[in-house]
């Protein structure tokens, strides 16, 4: 599948790849410089490959407190958002996503390409028949994620809202024929922007003309590590909990009556206590990769994702170590063993470097 | 459209080979390998003294995307490796054939160059690849 800026991609030099079934640019010609210009500047992305899916009704609140590990009720004025994971009954994630409320009964999720046909049959399969909501995949809207230290007043300038100024972390609003959400998965300040494809084209184009530089998967996947953020079906899979995940901050265990799917087990599994943790791990000499072996004084783990942070100049990655284990660890890069250090993510913050 | 020197000979596995004067065979990646696995950010050198036989992998490559593995094109003893790359593995993006060296064989015997590529049959291979792509 491609999405609606396909030809501009192209026309801007983009080495294409296949990625959850779509065709998305990997890079316009360095992911290094895609990355620096993120950190220092900013940068924009063509992320249309993800699903937004509506929520719509009376029941929209109940729908979502069984669907999602957070208590939406939260969400408590129309325009806020969090973070949060769908779970199985297993407590595995099925995926993680961001839910806006739009109104009172109203929601809007953005689910991941690769997850989004399985998440909207499990959505589908676990309403209840009496509930009143109606669930549309809204694979009319494109998403154009704008990050980096001035992508706030320049978003603002290009789709010319004073309330994009005023928009604070983690709200959204829906200004004519956008719809900008402050958030984005790059560890810097930014906004996604959801709209018609006839908008998203000039969209693209007035982006450009401001000077922002085009990024690829490449430059999302080395910003989102240094900032120590998850990417589903690497950090977290279905067979995995987010207690396990670096993620038990989003389960919300209150109210104790809400029975969202997953929790029963995920219950068990707190009070057995979890075995193993997300954690970072950096390294000096030699870049990690997902799936190599991590030894430390408590047992093995594993290398989830890693990489080469730019920023830092050095390797980073996310393992899933025993939970007890910190400081000096061996990782397994191709038969030798390299001396790594666990330490706790982030790595890069406000594009500087966290851990000495 | 990558750069091919049509003086050089190569592998299937993108590696270049230079007879020198002094019967030496400095070996790097070329111009195609090194704009496929774009920005490179570490190299694993092979270590000197080494005897390594034609096809075996001798040094890795990696760029932010991945790993690769550098074979030896020929038979022999590595008699030098490109320290510079350490601190600079860019070199092998901006300059491949040049301060982008990787190693320097001394061939167990330089007529197995004539089993390698040359630039025309190469540039062919590498076309293949781009179509399969």
């Amino acid at each position: 599948m491609k999405t609606a800026l396909f030809d501009q991609h192209q026309a801007l030099g983009a080495r294409m790849v296949d990625f959850g079934g779509w065709r998305m640019p990997l890079h316009y010609g360095s992911q290094v410089a895609e990355h620096h210009a993120v950190r220092n500047k900013a940068g924009i992305f063509d992320v249309s490959h993800m699903l937004p899916v509506d929520f719509e009704g009376p029941d929209a609140v109940p729908v979502l407190q069984l669907l999602l590990a957070s208590d939406v009720s939260r969400l408590q004025s129309v325009g806020q958002a969090l973070y949060t994971v769908m779970l199985n009954e297993n407590g595995g994630i099925i995926d993680d996503l961001i839910v806006y409320r739009l109104s009172s009964d109203r929601f809007r999720i953005i689910f991941n390409a690769a997850t989004s046909t399985t998440d909207v049959q499990w959505v589908e399969s676990r309403i209840p028949q009496d509930f009143e909501v109606e669930i549309q995949p809204r694979r009319d809207l494109n998403i154009v994620a704008v990050q980096g230290p001035e992508a706030l007043t320049i978003a603002s300038k290009v789709v010319g809202g004073k309330d994009i100024d005023a928009l604070k972390p983690f709200t959204c609003v829906e200004h004519d024929q956008y719809f900008i959400g402050r958030t984005g998965y790059t560890g810097e300040d930014g906004v996604e922007i959801l709209c018609a494809t006839d908008a998203v084209h000039s969209l693209w184009k007035a982006l450009i003309e401001e000077q922002l530089t085009p990024c690829g998967l490449g430059a999302r996947d080395t910003l989102r590590l240094e900032a120590g953020l998850n990417l589903y079906g690497q950090d977290m899979t279905s067979e995995v909990s987010p207690l396990e995940s670096a993620l038990e901050w989003v389960v919300h265990w209150e109210p104790i009556d809400r029975s969202f799917i997953g929790r029963e087990r995920l219950q068990n599994l707190k009070a057995a206590g979890a075995q193993r943790k997300l954690t970072g791990v950096v390294l000096e000499r030699g870049i990690m990769r997902a799936g190599q072996e991590v030894q430390t004084g408590l047992g093995n783990g594993v290398i989830t994702s890693g990489t080469y942070s730019p920023t830092l100049g050095y390797s980073i990655a996310l393992a899933r170590v025993p939970k007890l284990a910190t400081g000096d660890c061996k990782i397994d890069i191709r038969g030798r063993l390299v001396d790594g250090r666990l330490v706790r993510p982030p790595f890069v913050r406000k594009g500087r470097k966290v851990h000495k | 459209m990558s750069e091919i020197p049509s003086e050089l000979k190569y592998t299937a596995t993108h590696e270049w080979s230079r007879l020198r004067d002094d019967g030496l065979v400095e070996v790097g990646i070329t111009d195609f390998a090194q704009n496929a696995l774009g920005d490179i950010v570490f190299v694993e050198l092979p270590e000197v003294e080494e005897e390594v036989a034609g096809e075996e992998e001798v040094a890795v490559v990696e760029s932010v995307k991945a790993a690769s593995d550098i074979y030896a094109p020929i038979s022999g003893r590595v008699v030098e490796a490109n320290d510079e790359l350490v601190d600079e593995p860019e070199r092998i993006n901006a300059d491949p054939y040049g301060s982008g060296w990787i190693f320097v064989i001394e061939p167990t015997d330089t007529e197995d160059l004539d089993n390698l590529l040359d630039a025309l049959e190469y540039e062919e291979h590498c076309a293949e690849e781009e179509e399969q792509h």
